[in-house]
């Protein structure tokens, strides 16, 4: 069996386990069913009402589900993270797999829970009044970079998951990062409202690449004052979103995979 | 290396920052054989497993394990291990079949062995009525035997087992003694650590002490207990003035010079016929009107090895 055909076969066998661990969990119901429900309900009314309503709550959306789905990446860190602590790595490394397999199964598990929270929150997003007025292979392009995105996030989780001394430590390191990130981006107000060095980094954030990708493909529009600051990531907001996803995914793929090989449980 | 040889090391080192975890330990177990590998927590053992299950590479020193070199063909180590880790590796939220299931898919099997597979080892390691239930609501003892289970899978030839009784109730270890037992008596070479002499005595054709990364004695689990002295037997007597009666008794009865401890009016002398030296001092005591409080026949325990060895006892019990 080649490298490749060994790691998607036994990636598959850790896929299975780990979506088992999802329908059996408490947690990850959570993760992918309520967190999503709460965060569009939530934002949509505590901040639409204030920022304009109806097209604030369109605006939104996309920000919401680029969140949403990069903090799901917080589950690569803490299931990583359980597993080394509890030994189940040890026993996958002692096991005649393929080293990319465990890495893989998670990352490829919280790609399928990242895809019903994707599911959830489209549903409440209609419900509060977003659509969809693109075309349909638009939308399916913006669904596609989304999860992209979302895969691309996990494997930097999983290099934090490999690398977290303990599961509480990998808990608070999962999520920390993401809040400046997701919150430095056009996720809730338009770059152009804030100051300046920050304006520059939530311009060149690949969160606001990602989510004003999603708008353009769901032709959802910006209201008044929060239209994306004009330069090069807004004019080629897809192709920059589509590279800093692979971009990411060549350096956190093969960091992980070296972590993998070496890390020692406690 | 021979064929009649399963697992061999030379000279293993490594050091995880000023700590000498390993400091040239050398181990050879004929293929169908048991080695214990007895010490202290810190003495090296669970290292040497690491190292021998690829799951760590040693500083120097080489390794074979079913005729594999454990640095140039890891892989082919990992097709011929089955490792049972400090802690049972099991998934909670999985049941014992499908824990079994997955160890025999990443082995290889196809679908219908590893469902095979699985079944016959719930049967064997008797968690049948268990089997459908998640992991997370066994008890101990059944969470080490789902583990020991995975271990075996793939029947390999080699099988590591670290610390497999450490956190069981005596009944569990009595259990997972069982398991090992038969296990041998299928033809494994079994490689197993543990800090109870008592432990390596019942499973081990031959024992290493290893303490600070070092083997400090090897042999069987009667040659290191010999080196030791046997069993001890003690007794407390009621009448401090019964003292020199009772230290008469045991002299005749012992292999040894008792020793005494007027303060809690305690006799120790060395045995070495157990059960029927305690009888006969008991006989003897009642002879001569001693009222006897406790009496007890002690196994030596790592602790009276490590004394004896080293000078020392172990550091946990420092």
């Amino acid at each position: 069996m080649t490298v490749l055909a060994q790691g998607l076969r036994d990636g598959g066998i850790v896929t299975w386990r780990n979506l088992l661990n999802v329908r059996r969990s408490a947690d990850w119901l959570f993760a992918a069913v309520i967190q999503p429900i709460m965060f569009v309900l939530l934002f949509a009314y505590v901040f639409g009402g204030a920022l304009g309503g109806t097209q604030y709550r369109e605006f939104l959306i996309a920000g919401i589900f680029v969140q949403t789905i990069s903090f799901n990446s917080a589950f690569t860190v803490i299931g990583l993270c359980n597993d080394l602590q509890k030994g189940i790595i040890d026993r996958f490394r002692s096991l005649p797999m393929s080293r990319l397999a465990v890495l893989m199964g998670r990352t490829v598990s919280d790609l399928v829970v990242s895809s019903i929270a994707l599911v959830i929150m489209s549903l409440c997003g209609l419900l509060v009044g977003w659509r969809i007025r693109g075309s349909f292979l638009d939308a399916v392009l913006a669904y596609l970079l989304l999860l992209l995105f979302g895969f691309a996030m996990s494997w930097i989780g999983a290099l934090i998951g490999l690398s977290a001394p303990s599961v509480e430590v990998a808990q608070s390191a999962g999520l920390m990062w993401l809040f400046p990130l997701s919150f430095i981006s056009s996720a809730f107000v338009g770059a152009g409202t804030m100051p300046g060095p920050l304006r520059a980094i939530a311009e060149w954030n690949p969160f606001t690449a990602v989510i004003q990708s999603v708008r353009d493909l769901f032709g959802n529009e910006a209201p008044l004052g929060m239209a994306p600051s004009p330069g090069w990531p807004a004019d080629n907001a897809v192709l920059y979103a589509l590279l800093s996803s692979l971009v990411i995914l060549a350096v956190f793929v093969p960091l992980s995979v070296a972590k993998y090989r070496k890390v020692a449980s406690k | 290396m021979p064929t009649d040889v399963a697992v061999r090391a030379e000279a293993l080192v490594k050091t995880f920052g000023s700590t000498r975890a390993l400091d040239g330990i050398d181990l050879e177990i004929p293929t169908g054989t048991v080695l214990g590998l007895l010490g202290p927590n810190g003495a090296g053992k669970t290292t040497a497993v690491r190292i021998l299950t690829t799951l760590l590479r040693p500083d120097s020193g080489r390794a074979w394990v079913a005729g594999y070199d454990v640095l140039a063909e890891p892989n082919k180590v990992r097709e011929s291990i089955g490792l049972s880790g400090q802690y049972a590796a099991v998934d909670e939220n999985l049941t014992g079949f499908e824990n079994l299931y997955m160890v025999g898919r990443l082995y290889g099997m196809n679908k219908p062995d590893a469902r095979k597979r699985a079944d016959e080892l719930i049967t064997r390691f008797r968690l049948t009525d268990a089997a459908g239930r998640p992991a997370k609501t066994y008890s101990g003892g059944m969470r080490r035997r789902l583990d020991l289970a995975g271990a075996l899978v793939a029947e390999p030839q080699v099988v590591l087992l670290d610390e497999p009784t450490t956190g069981l109730d005596p009944r569990g270890r009595l259990d997972t003694w069982e398991v090992i037992g038969e296990l041998v008596s299928d033809g494994a070479t079994v490689l197993l650590t543990t800090q109870y002499l008592e432990e390596a005595d019942q499973l081990a054709n031959t024992i290493l002490v290893i303490d600070h990364g070092r083997v400090i004695a090897s042999g069987s689990a009667d040659e290191l207990k010999s080196e030791v002295g046997g069993e001890k037997l003690e007794i407390v007597v009621a009448d401090e003035a019964d003292l020199d009666a009772a230290v008469r008794v045991l002299a005749e009865v012992g292999a040894g010079e008792p020793t005494t401890d007027r303060h809690s009016r305690r006799v120790q002398v060395v045995v070495d016929g157990g059960p029927k030296s305690l009888i006969e001092a008991l006989r003897r005591l009642d002879v001569e009107g001693v009222t006897v409080l406790d009496v007890g026949l002690h196994r030596p325990t790592l602790d009276d090895v490590f004394l004896s060895l080293t000078g020392h006892v172990t550091e946990d019990s420092q």
